[in-house]
């Protein structure tokens, strides 16, 4: 296995603990335990996580931008999801 | 509306384009250009200031400098990544880097001969390249705005680290301001080619402003530089090496004496005092590595097979 055959990793980071993890970019390693330290070394050289994960790309499935319209089509219409979908009053407080 | 009227509306727009969204050939193959540039640059950009990690003057310095290379070497990283959600593998690109087709920026192939040329590359360098950089990190394609936020970040300990190294040579004895003005003498230039060609000569500029994937011209930001470098060369009491440099009330910015476009071009073409011994440290370093990422390769495997053992006992 050459490097060229080192498979791609997507890495999220907790940057502090409450906070979800969140995407910060990829990198290529040999296996989940290299994926994890290089990551360390390249996304959190300044404390900016207390968690990580590392995700191998090829386990992403992602929707798809051309079938956006058609996909995200059943919430349009539905504006009385919203709060401010009801009228309420001036007068009421607390709501 | 056709997939080019969509993109276009999104750049109108200011709604950042992702890697899967319909991209016209021509914006995909100029960011894959633009962005491994830049990650070559930063790749490159450790070699001149690796040149100092043995002999930085202090502790303090030494370990400020080596955070800073290996800093140099994470937006190395982000950048790639960036480049590879656009198709282009990152193997390839390296190899376009180690065979000497890809470019870098011109200014890491001038030569780090004393220690000031460290704070001057902090100073001078690294503040050319902020300048450069901000305004990628508004850039149309997400990935590269995403990046370029976090190289922006970490440049601002470059530049200051930089300027503190300067101060320090000003503050000190002759000699040491002597070495000061030295390193700026040779840096000047050399910087204001950083922004590359002049306007009319840059053959990108206009599709890359129409994109907003630049959003500054060369000359723009090349006046701009001047205009931040002066105030801080007075204060540092340095001479910027320009005898043309004047102030404009008019325009209300510098006048500055014409940069030497042959030996820009020449650099660019490979003639550089050190495009060679780059390119040659580069190609060593990447071949001494090999054993590296054979024995990760070979741990990672025999590990596979013992989870595979383990799993089926």
């Amino acid at each position: 296995m050459s490097q060229k055959d080192w498979p791609l990793w997507e890495v999220f980071i907790r940057s502090r603990q409450g906070l979800d993890h969140k995407h910060v970019g990829s990198l290529h390693a040999a296996d989940a335990r290299m994926a994890m330290e290089n990551a360390r070394d390249v996304y959190t050289r300044r404390l900016e996580g207390v968690s990580i994960w590392v995700v191998e790309s090829k386990n992403i499935h992602a929707s798809n931008p051309d079938e956006a319209a058609q996909f995200y089509d059943p919430a349009e219409d539905k504006a009385y999801r919203h709060p401010t979908f009801y009228n309420v009053p001036d007068d009421i407080e607390h709501m | 509306m056709t997939n080019e009227e969509i993109f276009e509306k999104k750049i109108q727009d200011e709604v950042r384009i992702e890697p899967k969204d319909w991209m016209p050939e021509a914006y995909r193959k100029t960011l894959i250009r633009q962005i491994s540039q830049h990650a070559h640059s930063e790749v490159v950009g450790m070699l001149p200031e690796a040149n100092w990690i043995t002999r930085a003057p202090t502790l303090r310095r030494k370990a400020t400098l080596l955070a800073k290379v290996q800093d140099e070497a994470g937006h190395g990283l982000y950048l790639y990544s960036a480049m590879e959600t656009l198709g282009m593998p990152r193997s390839q690109a390296i190899d376009d880097l180690l065979s000497g087709k890809a470019k870098y920026s011109s200014i890491f192939n001038y030569p780090t001969l004393s220690w000031a040329d460290m704070g001057t590359i902090g100073w001078l360098v690294d503040g050319a390249a902020i300048l450069n950089q901000v305004p990628l990190c508004r850039t149309s394609y997400g990935p590269y705005a995403r990046a370029m936020v976090r190289v922006c970040k970490e440049e601002s300990f470059h530049q200051r680290q930089g300027f503190e190294i300067m101060q320090s040579l000003c503050e000190g004895s002759a000699d040491q301001k002597a070495m000061a003005q030295d390193a700026i003498n040779r840096w000047w230039w050399p910087t204001l080619m950083m922004f590359g060609p002049r306007d009319a000569e840059s053959g990108n500029t206009e599709l890359s402003m129409k994109w907003r994937i630049k959003r500054f011209t060369n000359d723009e930001l090349r006046q701009k530089f001047v205009d931040m470098m002066v105030p801080q060369a007075q204060f540092l009491g340095l001479t910027i090496p320009d005898e043309k440099l004047k102030w404009n009330a008019d325009k209300n910015g510098y006048d500055f004496g014409d940069v030497d476009w042959d030996e820009f071009w020449k650099v660019v073409k490979g003639q550089g005092p050190c495009n060679k011994q780059r390119l040659e440290a580069r190609n060593k370093a990447h071949d001494q590595g090999a054993w590296v990422r054979e024995a990760a390769a070979a741990y990672a495997e025999k590990r596979a097979k013992r989870e595979k053992i383990g799993a089926s006992a």
